[in-house]
């Protein structure tokens, strides 16, 4: 093995430096490459307006409807609040989750693998493109809702707010990350999968309904998907004694910052797992397979 | 730093590459049925220059695709060294995956909504090239393969021959050193084929330190645009060199075709009994006798000639019939085949 002498090892050091400056900004252009088709051309085809606008309202009118009927339209905003999250949450689904699966279909996955950068930048990409594509159909939603109904806000506390809808965006995008990798490996019904975790997933995290209401063991579970404690910190932060409540803001914020660890995490784990054993077991970019 | 083009170093290079494919629980990878295991490369050993279009020739399932894709670094070899550019493909990913590129067949990447100008500039993104450059290389791509009035199109507007064409500006505007083309114009009109096939011999002349390995089913298409060829079946590496040399190597007799004016069926059963003549088949056309001999050795043709024409015959036209790359293909692939057969036992039971 050879030796670096003094002078080689001085510039080493700048070398590996310059080595990992090259790869922040491979990876940077790698996720902006990536989110450019989400944030840019998605919006091209103006039918987005009635899938992702219009029909979530629709769903939304039904549920503030029975709460108004019921006597209780003070409820309306949180299901307004659910149903811009929700918004979120079917990207990440079918957006995120489904993604790799697709790509692996058109051969894209194949190309995104053979790239120089790691494939975390390209979930970054689909990640971040998603966040923001999503989000102005979620603030058409949350807007067209609050007006129709007549809802107002009292915000408590503004950093905690975006610190919890920030947190459980991106542990919400960690999750789907995570998800992406699981599917690739051990799945190929990905709509029927998608199918049927969809709607017991929007009940489980109250989006149309205070998650308190399904009793604290069901509800502790249902904490494990972000959306569930980042919904009810940005209710409680916005809509303040409401309805019972599952913990306090604050607690909820700390414990999505947990999440947002364990998923992004995990999703990086995961799919190093997924690269290497679809490099051994040669199950990974073959379309077939 | 020597630029890895000044370094004395093939472009690909693969030395023994096994790879076995084990299938479990019901699926079936790379041709392996449920339970069992294949041997999709046996010991693979090539050398491809760097400046060479290399062609790699064989049947469906021979091992092609796995090869690339141990060469592209998306599948480990199960033993066995593979380099490009003189580095390991298994040891240093990042550096091997910034000199090349891939273009398959019938390739659907990217995202139909997407103009092709922005599909080019996403690809080049991941490859960390400048938007300013980007640009420049798409319209230069796009004008070379006469997609230039298409850059504003969408993906999903352009036809199958286009979609290609834009596919192989995809690969290079990242202007990679070594290219990976499989099966690139399987689908293809004559047209858009030829198109491809065009641009791709242009894209070498440009740089002599660029390398294409090309997998093919179509043999005028090794034949036209191979430098070299190697012919894989069952894994196992069975010919290589130039196209010539696999023509020449499968070639036991001379065989000639020539057109009589005049002919007796008394003179071809006179032929075969000549010496060095092995076999000699007459069939009228029109006017004409079309005369098929195989021949010894080239140098029979002179006396067979004089014979012919002391007996009366006429020659109008001689032909020296060289055999097709295909005929050579068949030859190789179908000896080894049959010699496959036979090992059976190759295939293990898991």
């Amino acid at each position: 093995m050879s030796t670096l002498t003094p002078s080689a090892e001085a510039s080493a050091a700048p070398a590996e430096r310059s080595f990992a400056r090259q790869g922040l900004r491979l990876g940077i252009m790698t996720m902006i490459g990536r989110a450019y088709p989400r944030l840019v051309a998605a919006n091209r085809e103006p039918d987005w307006i009635f899938y992702e606008v219009a029909l979530p309202l629709l769903q939304i009118c039904a549920f503030a409807l029975v709460y108004k009927a019921l006597g209780a339209p003070k409820y309306i905003g949180i299901v307004i609040l659910g149903g811009g999250m929700m918004a979120f949450w079917i990207n990440v689904l079918w957006s995120m989750a489904a993604q790799l699966h697709w790509e692996r279909q058109s051969g894209n996955l194949e190309l995104y693998l053979m790239a120089p950068a790691s494939m975390l930048w390209i979930l970054a990409g689909m990640a971040i493109g998603g966040m923001l594509a999503t989000a102005v159909r979620a603030a058409a939603v949350l807007i067209l809702g609050s007006l129709i109904f007549g809802v107002t806000y009292h915000v408590v506390s503004y950093p905690l707010v975006i610190l919890a809808f920030l947190f459980s965006l991106v542990a919400l995008y960690g999750l789907g990350s995570m998800l992406a990798s699981l599917y690739l490996l051990y799945n190929r019904e990905v709509w029927a999968i998608q199918e049927v975790i969809q709607e017991p997933v929007a009940l489980l995290t109250g989006s149309y309904v205070p998650v308190r209401a399904l009793g604290p063991i069901v509800a502790g579970f249902a904490a494990l998907i972000p959306l569930t404690l980042g919904l009810d910190a940005v209710r409680q932060l916005v809509f303040p004694h409401l309805f019972a409540t599952l913990l306090s803001p604050g607690w909820e914020v700390a414990i999505l910052g947990v999440l947002v660890i364990v998923f992004c995490g995990g999703a990086a784990w995961s799919l190093r797992y997924i690269e290497y054993r679809a490099k051994v077991l040669g199950r990974l970019s073959l379309k077939w397979q | 730093m020597s630029h890895p083009a000044e370094r004395d170093v093939p472009a690909i290079q693969t030395v023994n590459v096994r790879r076995v494919y084990h299938a479990r629980g019901g699926r079936s990878i790379g041709g392996a049925k449920a339970g069992k295991t294949v041997v999709a490369l046996d010991g693979v050993s090539l050398n491809i220059a760097r400046g060479e279009i290399f062609g790699l020739l064989g049947r469906n399932g021979a091992g092609k695709t796995t090869l690339i894709k141990i060469l592209t670094t998306l599948l480990a070899p199960t033993s066995g060294q593979a380099y490009i550019d003189g580095m390991d493909v298994t040891r240093e990913v990042t550096k091997v995956r910034q000199r090349i590129a891939m273009v398959s067949g019938g390739e659907q990447s990217g995202y139909g909504i997407l103009t092709v100008r922005e599909q080019l500039w996403m690809f080049a993104q991941f490859y960390g090239v400048p938007s300013k450059i980007a640009h420049q290389r798409i319209d230069e791509l796009l004008s070379a393969v006469g997609l230039g009035d298409q850059a504003n199109q969408k993906v999903y507007a352009l036809s199958t021959g286009m979609r290609q064409r834009m596919n192989l500006c995809r690969a290079l505007v990242s202007d990679p050193e070594i290219l990976f083309l499989d099966e690139p114009t399987v689908g293809l009109d004559v047209e858009a084929s030829r198109s491809v096939r065009d641009y791709v011999r242009q894209w070498m002349r440009q740089d002599p330190r660029r390398t294409v390995l090309l997998t093919t089913h179509y043999m005028f298409e090794a034949d036209e645009l191979c430098d070299h060829v190697a012919v894989i079946n069952h894994g196992h590496i069975v010919a290589e060199g130039t196209t010539d040399d696999l023509k020449r190597g499968l070639q036991e007799h001379a065989r000639f075709q020539l057109e009589m004016a005049e002919w007796l069926p008394a003179f071809t059963e006179m032929l075969r009994n000549r010496d060095g003549v092995v076999e000699a088949q007459a069939e009228q056309r029109n006017d004409r006798t079309q005369l098929r001999l195989a021949l010894l050795r080239e140098e029979f043709i002179v006396p067979t000639i004089a014979s012919i024409n002391e007996a009366g015959g006429r020659v109008l036209a001689l032909r020296r019939i060289e055999p097709t790359l295909e005929e050579a293909f068949v030859r190789l692939v179908g000896d080894e085949a049959e010699s496959q057969r036979e090992a059976e036992g190759a295939e293990v039971n898991g």
